[in-house]
């Protein structure tokens, strides 16, 4: 390498690549890492947990270690009705998402907020936690550690809560990125033409703490970020994950029909067989109406996979 | 193969680890494309093989992806660099033993890669889809080696000089390592929210950028000059495409995240610099193009010159199209659409593989010693090749357009799934077009290895005549 040009050369070069990620990492960086959480940002940390690509917790997306958004009518410690609200319950065991773990992901006001009188860092993953996502009065939101301030705790909030009250999303979310969801539904209305159909496109700071984000960037089917506010029925969404032809023809969507596992809602086994030998006698006119879609067990992937979809509002 | 992996490094004869990455090269083609027709029928016939998990779209889409990136084009890379990288230095590789252990831990890595992947395993980033411990596996145990291997060829060198061809083999292992370094710290580090989106699509630019395009350009500065016998027209214009290459083309990342809420300046910013492209494609268009003055006849004549100019000519609409597609007056109309899926493929189906089947063909036969074993099967191949090829971009395209209309008129999305139905078969027809033709690439190789007409100490592969 004795030779003065490649020494020049690799100064030179040292300088344009040093520059360039000078200008495409280090400062965007400090414009990214400026943006404070809003409250779209933390409820999503807070219902989709720390992960849900892969992750030690969770290596075959199966669900492990994952957080529930629940639905509470009622106080978990007196049993008294009120004002319906939500609370995300962290098991034992479950990680933390951003905003918990590292509070300067919140924003500064938030950070304040959520320490002070959130105490979230009082959150132990070796007990578990609730926490929910709390106003100040002035459109400050903060989380608030529901198992500190007021002595929730997990189980005794799913137990008020009830199964019908429970949303999996997290799990769903970790699903949709195993099946590939995103290659084809986008979650990402565009800023230029997409509000009239798909919804309001997502602002800076929705995304603080969520890992992976999952824009996706192949959109071949409508952008879901708002799915459950144009279609908020569970039931088409069953017949539409069974077999999406069954309600609308013209689909291209693969079948989800292996995500109902061995079993329906009654422990009976799902013939599929003859469930598909019945649909294809449907579809060539030989049956006037299609097989019964079977209901799905509460502990099957596909009610995560449901309860994700449900949660997209 | 595999019994030089326990050789002592001077018992390897020179040039085998370039047979076992060539090889393995090819076959990763064959399985990579055969992939994508497969889920390309998927797309035009949705009932086409259901009901299970492991053969679903979602499951195998990114197979496709990861199969031919690092399969096919980074293993053709390697096959290059092993021969090209010591011919140009007039020395021998600096470690065959390196070079065939990296072919394998290659294939080994790849191949438990794509099975996590397949499994379901993904960190739900596009083109860093593997988890963080496979991406690990690929920078320590595949790019790192090969990036040693060739800078120590380079450093080792007899000549005063380094052929352009060599500087882009230099930088380019060196800046894919770097790359994947920093285009998978959100994973390595759980970085989130933005970050996390815009470091996504920094590494999926920058492994284009910085590793793909400047690679198989630099073949091609190798392939026309050796086999023509012209000189390459202009060194200066070599500089120029280098350099304009590490400034303008790690710039841009941002312009695949037009529609999403990033800072407006880095968005502006990103997408001066993607016209700024222009500069080396048309500097390295030119100068190849003119490197063929006076022996256009080869263009027909010699597969290796038939396969490269293509790969160039190509590189005309694909750089026309990237550099102002990501441009805010057009991106919004095509983001997101078929229209990408079109523009992907005619870089990497296109220009790229085009460019790296020439060397493939023209190092095999050189390194072997052995001619071509059929010319007709060679024809077949560059045929099918194109025509697949044209008929899945023409085909994608014009989808891409029908679901930009869709998106602005505000369709109901139904309608557009509808109306891109036959592209999608066409779509389909091409891919598995792209897929037979591979098929009968591996074939001809192989009987070139076994059967192919010795060819004589000191001569070129295109001196001989073909036989068949």
């Amino acid at each position: 390498m004795n030779f003065r040009e490649y020494k020049i050369g690799s100064r030179f070069f040292a300088l344009a690549l040093g520059g360039s990620m000078t200008i495409t990492l280090f400062m965007p960086s400090l414009d990214i890492g400026s943006v404070s959480a809003t409250d779209i940002a933390m409820d999503k940390q807070l219902w989709a947990g720390h992960e849900s690509g892969f992750s030690l917790e969770d290596p075959l997306l199966l669900g492990w270690h994952k957080p529930y958004k629940v639905l509470l009518k009622a106080d978990p410690k007196t049993g008294q009705p009120m004002e319906p609200t939500y609370a995300y319950v962290y098991e034992k065991g479950t990680p933390f998402p951003g905003g918990i773990l590292h509070p300067d992901n919140l924003g500064a006001a938030a950070k304040k907020l959520s320490i002070e009188k959130g105490h979230i860092l009082e959150a132990n993953k070796n007990v578990g936690a609730v926490f929910m996502v709390k106003s100040d009065g002035q459109k400050q939101y903060y989380i608030e550690n529901a198992s500190a301030t007021m002595g929730w705790t997990p189980e005794g909030v799913l137990k008020t809560a009830g199964d019908e009250n429970i949303a999996h999303a997290a799990a769903g979310k970790s699903l949709f990125v195993r099946e590939g969801c995103w290659w084809c539904h986008t979650l990402l209305p565009e800023q230029t033409q997409d509000w009239q159909v798909f919804g309001a496109p997502p602002m800076l700071g929705d995304f603080n703490g969520e890992s992976p984000t999952a824009f996706g960037s192949d959109r071949k089917a409508p952008d879901i970020l708002h799915v459950a506010s144009r279609n908020a029925s569970k039931e088409w969404m069953m017949l539409h994950f069974f077999n999406p032809r069954l309600v609308q023809p013209h689909s291209i969507m693969p079948r989800f029909d292996y995500l109902w596992g061995p079993v329906d809602a009654n422990g009976k086994k799902i013939d599929f067989a003859k469930w598909r030998a019945e649909y294809n006698e449907y579809r060539d006119g030989k049956r006037i109406t299609p097989p019964e879609v079977p209901m799905y067990a509460s502990n099957s992937e596909i009610r995560n996979l449901i309860d994700f979809v449900m949660n997209l509002k | 193969m595999l019994k030089y992996l326990m050789a002592r490094n001077e018992d390897i004869p020179p040039g085998s680890s370039a047979v076992y990455w060539g090889f393995s090269s090819i076959v990763w083609f064959v399985i990579g494309t055969g992939l994508g027709a497969f889920n390309a029928a998927k797309l035009a016939f949705p009932d086409f093989v259901t009901g299970l998990e492991f053969l679903s779209f979602g499951h195998m889409r990114q197979v496709h992806v990861m199969a031919v990136i690092f399969g096919w084009i980074s293993m053709a890379f390697g096959m290059a660099m092993m021969y090209i990288t010591p011919a140009l230095g007039n020395t021998k590789l600096w470690s065959e033993k390196l070079g065939i252990w990296n072919a394998f831990l290659w294939n080994v890595g790849l191949s438990l890669g794509l099975t996590v992947l397949w499994w379901g395993m993904n960190s739900g980033r596009e083109y860093s889809d593997f988890p963080w411990f496979i991406d690990l596996y690929i920078l320590c145990f595949m790019c790192i080696p090969l990036g040693i291997n060739v800078w120590m060829t380079i450093i080792h060198r007899k000549t005063q000089g380094i052929y352009t061809t060599n500087w882009f083999f230099a930088a380019g292992t060196f800046m894919i390592s770097i790359v994947l370094i920093v285009g998978n710290l959100p994973e390595y580090f759980h970085l989130t929210g933005l970050t996390e989106a815009y470091l996504t699509w920094w590494n999926a630019h920058n492994i284009l950028g910085l590793w793909i395009t400047p690679v198989a350009a630099a073949i091609a500065y190798y392939t026309i000059p050796k086999v023509t016998g012209n000189p390459l027209y202009s060194h200066r214009i070599g500089h120029l495409h280098f350099w304009s290459v590490v400034v303008f083309y790690s710039t841009p990342a941002a312009h695949h995240l037009m529609s999403a809420p990033l800072p407006e300046w880095l968005k502006s910013f990103a997408s001066v610099e993607g016209v700024l492209i222009l500069v080396p494609a048309i500097a390295f268009v030119s100068n190849i193009l003119m490197t063929m003055q006076g022996k256009w006849n080869m263009f027909v004549e010699n597969l290796e010159i038939r396969f490269t100019v293509t790969g160039c000519l190509m590189a005309i609409p694909l750089n026309m199209q990237g550099g102002f597609q990501q441009t805010r007056a057009i991106n919004w109309y095509i983001h997101g659409t078929g229209w990408i899926v079109a523009h992907a493929h005619l870089a990497l189906l296109g220009f790229s593989t085009f460019l790296e089947a020439a060397a493939v063909y023209l190092g095999l036969q050189t390194i072997m010693k052995r001619k071509l074993w059929s010319l007709t099967l060679g024809n077949i191949h560059f045929w099918f090749l194109l025509i697949g090829f044209t008929t899945y971009w023409v085909s994608m395209t014009i989808a891409g357009l029908i679901q930009g209309a869709g998106k602005i008129y505000e369709v109901p999305y139904i309608d557009v799934v509808i109306a891109e139905h036959p592209y999608m078969i066409a779509r389909w027809l091409g891919g598995s077009l792209v897929f037979t033709g591979n098929c009968f690439w591996l074939f001809n190789m192989w009987m070139t290895a076994r059967a192919g007409t010795v060819i004589p100490q000191g001569r070129m592969p295109h001196e001989l005549a073909y036989e068949r």
